[in-house]
Parts: C-alpha cells; structure tokens; sequence
C-alpha cells in the first residue's frame, strides 16, 4: 500500500501553501501561464538565492514544502520527472558560445544545465545520500519517476520516496514550438480552453512533489495505486483495452471509477480522443480536466496528481474543473488519463485512504 | 550487446582494440569547434551521413547524431540476442545520456528562433527523443523511458532494466545509452578547467584531467524465464546507486560518496568485497574523481583491492552513455577472462595506496566485476555482472 502523506505544488495557480483548495482561480488571457511563484527567501539563504537557477528553486521550494508539513526532514530516496530539466541554462550557455566565439566562458550555467541538478540539489538541501534518479521522457518524465518510486517502496529498502514533477516554461523553446503550430494564439482565455475548436494548446510549467510511504500517517491525502505507460496507440477502442486491463490489474472495472481527470488541452486534434472516451467508456464516471489550470507540459500529470490527492482527501471536486455533473456520493477512485501529443499516454490510479481494499 | 566508440564500431572491434592498446583518442576532425585546435577527443570517425548507412535505416526528420549512434548500437543488440520484439513478451527500452540531440541544437537554435529552415530539429530539443526514434524503429511498444543524471545515465538505465525485470514488470529490456560529442560539452567541461589537452592518465599522480568521447551501448537483459541458455552472456548480479549530495559538479574528496554506491551494489546481492575480481573504475583522469573514486574503492575493499583500470584512456568519457558502454566492457572481461589496461598511467597518487592495472592482464579467473559511474550532481552508481554458472 503506497501512501500520499504530503504533496505541495507551485503552479500557475494559487496553489502553493494556500488555506483552502483551489478556493481561487487565476484567469488568464495568454497561451503562456506562468507560476505564481513563492518569496524563496523563506527557503534559501542569500548565496542560494543569488546562485541557483529559476527551475532548481522551483524544485525545491515545493519539495521542501511537501516535507515540511510532514514529520519528515530527510527523505529515503529522491526520484523527479522533468521534459524540459534545465534546458534555459544549457541555452545560455549556447548562447555564451556564440557570443565568445567558444573563449573564456562562464562555466555556471554549464554547472546548472544537467536535468539531474533538481534532484541533485534536493538531495544537498536535505541531506538525502541515497538513491537519486531524473527521468526526462516527454510525457512519460513524471510517470517514471512515479514508478520508480512505487518500484522502491516495494523492495522494502526505503519507507519514504520523495517524488516531483518539475518543468520551467523558457521564452526561447516556446517560441521555437509557436513555429510548429503548439500554441494557441496570445489571447487565449485559460477558462475557456475548451471552447475554442481550434489548433493548439497553451504551454504552462509547475513543481509539484510527493511524499510517498509505505504506512499511513496523520498527513495522509489518499492512496497511489498504480501509474501504467504506453505509447502511440493505433486507436480509441486500444486506449479502452489498456484503461481495462490497467484497472482489472487492481480489481477494478471502469464503472468503480468515481472521477476520470482528463489531459484535455483545447488542441482539436488532440482533445477528440478524451470526448471519445467521455462519450463512451468514461460516460457513467464524474469528468474533470485541470490543463486550463496548470497548462500544457511535459510533467503536467504530477499537477494531475495534487488534484486528486486533494480531492480524494476532502471529498470536494472544485467546480472549475468539472466537465459533467455526475457526483458520487464518495470518491473512493479517480483515474487520472492524460496523453502528450497522442505519443506519450498514460495512467495513474489513486484512491481514498478509507479504501483499502485487502485483495490487492 | 552492442557497442560503438572512437575503438569500434562493434564488440569484435571494440575487443581488440582493448586487447592491442589501441587508443580511440586523438584529433577532432567532424566537430566544427574552435577547440580541435586545443583538445584531442574520442570522436568516431564517420559523419553524420556514413552513420546513417550503418544504421540501416532511411533518414528520419531531425535525427540527431546520438540517435544514430544509439541505433546502430541497439541493432547490434538486438541481433546478438537474437529475438524479434512482438507483444508476446514485455520488452521494455531505457536510455541514459546527458547530451540527447546537442549537435544538432546548438547548430540550431538560433534558427528555431528566427526562421523555418530547421522545424525537423525542434522536436529533438525534448530529451527522450533519440529513445523514441530508436524504439520505434526496433518495433517497441512497452515501457520506455530515458534518464539524465549526467555521468552515471546508462548505468542507472541498466539498473532500472534490471529491476523492472526483477519485479516483474518487464520479461526484457533494452538499456543502455547514447551521447554524441558536442561543442556544448566539449566548452562546458573546458569552462571547468578538467580537461586534458593530451591522452587522460586515470589514477596517475600526474592526472590533468579528462577527454572527451562519444559513444552508444546497449544490452539486452532479460529474465531467466525468457533467456535463450546458450546466448546468455553474463549475470546482472547487483546494482547500487547513491547520491554524495556534497556538490553540484564534484565529488566529496573523502570517498564516501564513490564508496556508498559499490557498498549499496555488493549489499543487493549479499556479496563480499573480496568475491569481486575487477573494477571497471569511473577513471575520468580528474584531480576530483580518481581521488575520490581511490579512497572510495579502499574504503570498501581495503589496501588490496580487486585488480582495476579505467578503460577512458581508450574511449575518452562518454559522458551518459559511458555507464553502458563499461557495461559491455565489463562483460568482454568476464567472457575472456583479462583485464584491460589503464593506459598512461605511470605515477602512483600519494594519497592512496593502491594502483590500477597499467598493462592487459590475461588468463586471470574472473568470477564478478564491478563498473562504477561517479556523475556530476554526485549521483553514482555501481553495477555487478558475473560470470554463468
């Protein structure tokens, strides 16, 4: 049984150590959504501060967030998704080449560049000098992480794996992917993502960790079950066969499941599989989105997933991502179903801490 | 298993390379760089063109070096283990490398930027992309995932291959790594002063630092249900993997971060320091490294230590991908029983009492051998094949 007993999240909404869940909404008119970042001064002295890039503070202003409204200073492993890692730094340091005809360059964002610096960081801030892995996989990145994390908790070595998702939007690669037609136009209004039936999406970033244990705690939020990938589906009805047999591997059928929280992005070309889906096997379950929340990225089911552990530990469904008004009386599943650009598809299970289910 | 580098294009040639002291390292003629004045590297000696011959394969849009690279290695792989990927069995494809598509990024950018004239390549900006490619052309559908902890990548790969099977999660994967040499890489571990304008001396009191090198490797490992007997090559016995949590881009200069990997690895598998036969060390030639990874290796294993060597005198450091292509190495020790020379090394280091193998050593019963991979970041990890019984 692997335990959510912490979670925190900076995101383009006012998510990050908030009273309350989701009781605002930021609404935005733009196809780029950006954090609403923390003071990192509450977390870093003035050297860190000064030295560390924007995503490694993203990094590990959440994870030490997550940690801190647990028992838990030192984590037993560290494992993050990240698609973009530290992408902006590796840039600079193109960019310095470039401009210093390959002399005399400043080594620091060379030092800053490597995706492996996130977790790298952490594991220096906490102490941590145990396992320590970076997945970068597009839209697998967070669902690696992930298993990995469920992976260790079950060899038994560690009782707790701290486990995030983390990607920073940078200026330069979004405006390469506006040239091959990913973005929306400028004006786009977040809130009304879904209504455009046009091309495109728009881009987003967020840090979101976990604390993961193998015994439950007063900090519980909810149950990770399973997290399942698979790639470039040959259809609809291949995705149902994988949702089945993903869920009939935890002694579930589709209709146990109380919420779907779907990776809609208001891309047409994309979005026609989730309505298929919602039309068919999902039509009998609650519906939710959250990319008009967080935006699209490569880690964005990490926000996906501090959703659903909220959810499922308040027994609420924020009404702004709600897509139908089928309510269940308890959410005891939530399956979360998300695609990247219909290559990188995957699942991830969680359940209500009540639900503990002994034949699994 | 498949394997290329500045010493071959395959495990035969790679072997006798290894076995005639015949280094890879030397000018860099392909890479347009400033540096080939300055450096030497382990640069394969085909462009970009001629790779692709080798592979096979038709052009892809975007394909980037590393994923040439990585596919030819895969292929050999794959023909070696002689299977065809269908959905009978779950095979899964883990790659590590640190650079992923540099080469064709950082000729690129500034056009993704400004004009159209380079769309292919704004896909391969993505890490995961060379794994993609590759899978897809091996006809892989299951778990695939890529990982970036710098030095140690393909190591760490191996290792989640090994465990997936393990828990039965896969009954095969294809792990392994890929980097291809950049200027990016190339300037950058310049910009840190490690560097080494002449053939990298691993251990050696003079050490001035490393050479870079590109390369691609992978295995394929498989459950014991799965395997075909009479093909298998070596046991995954063990595996470790630690954090020095100490500095981004250096080692802690006591060890113990070098030496909390190779014990995490012999603990998996219950295994006593004194049953290993050979290290096949990290050995980049850094003041930082060699002295760590030394202490480390006397932390563990004593004042008499297995035999070891770094084999980065003839590759130069892979960067990602070097934790595989030692893998392969690795195995070539366990199957010939010999070790492979640490070449340049003359001088022993003050510090620590022992030294590594400087010539080939033959005829020597090999039962397990332990490859570290110490990157940047901290993160290390340390694998143990052994010999079939």
């Amino acid at each position: 049984m692997i335990y959510i007993n912490g979670t925190a999240s900076i995101s383009p909404q006012p998510t990050f150590e908030k009273q309350g869940f989701l009781e605002e909404i930021t609404e935005y008119t733009t196809n780029c959504l950006q954090c609403i970042e923390p003071d990192y001064e509450n977390f870093l002295s003035p050297i860190g501060l000064r030295r560390m890039s924007r995503v490694l503070k993203m990094g590990w202003g959440a994870a030490k967030s997550c940690l801190e409204n647990t028992s838990l200073s030192t984590p037993g492993a560290i494992v993050t998704g990240t698609g973009r890692g530290c992408y902006l730094e590796t840039q600079k340091f193109i960019f310095s080449m470039y401009e210093n005809d390959e002399t005399l360059l400043s080594p620091t964002p060379f030092i800053h560049s490597s995706h492996g610096s996130i977790a790298a960081q952490i594991a220096m801030m906490t102490g941590c000098r145990d396992y320590n892995m970076t997945y970068t996989h597009r839209g697998f990145s967070f669902e690696s992480a992930l298993t990995d994390a469920i992976m260790l908790l079950n060899e038994g070595h560690f009782q707790s794996v701290l486990a995030g998702g983390v990607d920073e939007i940078g200026k330069n690669k979004f405006l390469s992917f506006d040239r091959i037609g990913h973005w929306k136009k400028p004006d786009t209004g977040n809130l009304k993502l879904l209504e455009y039936d046009s091309a495109g999406t728009i881009a987003g970033e967020g840090s979101t960790f976990f604390l993961l244990q193998n015994s439950s705690s007063q900090y519980t939020y909810a149950l990770l079950k399973s997290v399942h990938t698979f790639s470039n589906p040959s259809d609809t009805r291949a995705i149902i066969k994988q949702a089945e047999w993903f869920l009939s591997q935890q002694g579930l059928e589709v209709s146990d499941i109380d919420l779907v929280l779907l990776g809609l992005n208001g891309d047409r070309q994309f979005d026609a599989v989730y309505y298929e889906l919602m039309a068919t096997v999902f039509s009998i379950s609650g519906q939710a989105y959250y990319k008009h929340l967080c935006g699209e990225y490569h880690t964005s089911t990490a926000f996906a997933l501090w959703l659903a552990a909220n959810i499922l530990s308040l027994q609420q469904v924020p009404p702004i991502i709600r897509l139908n008004n089928r309510k269940a009386k308890t959410i005891n599943h939530i399956l979360i179903y998300n695609h990247y650009r219909d290559v990188n598809h995957s699942f991830i299970l969680a359940s209500s801490k009540k639900y503990t289910n002994p034949i699994i | 298993m498949g394997i290329v580098s500045a010493i071959g294009m395959d495990v035969e040639t790679t072997l006798d390379s290894l076995v005639s002291s015949r280094t890879g390292l030397g000018q860099i003629r392909l890479l347009d760089t400033r540096l080939k004045e300055k450096l030497i590297a382990g640069e394969i000696q085909h462009t970009d063109e001629e790779l692709l011959q080798m592979a096979g394969i038709d052009k892809i849009p975007g394909m980037s070096r590393a994923a040439l690279l990585g596919m030819i290695a895969a292929k050999q792989a794959v023909q070696s283990a002689g299977f065809i990927p269908d959905n009978k069995l779950r095979t899964g494809m883990i790659s590590g490398t640190t650079a992923e598509s540099m080469t064709s990024i950082e000729k690129y950018l500034p056009d993704f930027l400004s004009n159209d004239s380079r769309n292919e390549f704004i896909d391969s900006q993505d890490w995961g992309f060379s794994t993609e490619i590759i899978a897809g052309i091996l006809g892989i559908n299951g778990f695939m995932t890529t990982i970036n902890t710098a030095c140690s990548s393909a190591s760490n790969a191996i290792m989640l291959g090994a465990r997936m099977i393990r828990q039965g999660r896969l009954d095969r994967a294809i792990a392994g790594g890929t980097d291809a040499l950049s200027k990016v890489m190339l300037n950058g571990f310049h910009s840190l002063m490690i560097v080494d304008p002449e053939p990298c001396k691993p251990f050696d009191d003079k050490r001035n630092g490393l050479n870079i090198g590109e390369g691609a490797a992978f295995l394929v490992l498989e459950s014991e249900q799965v395997a075909d007997k009479e093909k298998i090559m070596a046991e995954m016995k063990g595996y470790g993997n630690a954090n020095d949590a100490y500095h981004l881009t250096a080692l802690s200069p006591d060890g113990s971060g070098a030496a909390l990997s190779m014990k995490n690895a012999l603990e998996s598998c219950g295994m006593k320091p004194g049953r290993v036969s050979y290290i096949n060390a990290h050995g980049t030639g850094t003041l930082n490294n060699d002295l760590s990874e030394a202490m480390g290796i006397e932390k563990i294993f004593g004042k008499k230590p297995p035999l070891f060597s770094s084999t980065k005198p003839f590759t130069g450091h892979t960067l990602g991908s070097s934790g595989a292509l030692e893998a392969v190495i690795s195995v070539l020790v366990l199957q010939h029983n010999m070790v492979f020379p640490n070449l340049n090394f003359s001088e022993p280091m003050r510090e620590v009492a022992i030294t590594p193998e400087a010539s080939l050593v033959k005829n020597v019963e090999i039962q397990h051998v332990m490859s570290n991979s110490l990157g940047f970041g901290g993160n290390n990890t340390s694998l143990i094949f052994s010999k079939v019984e």
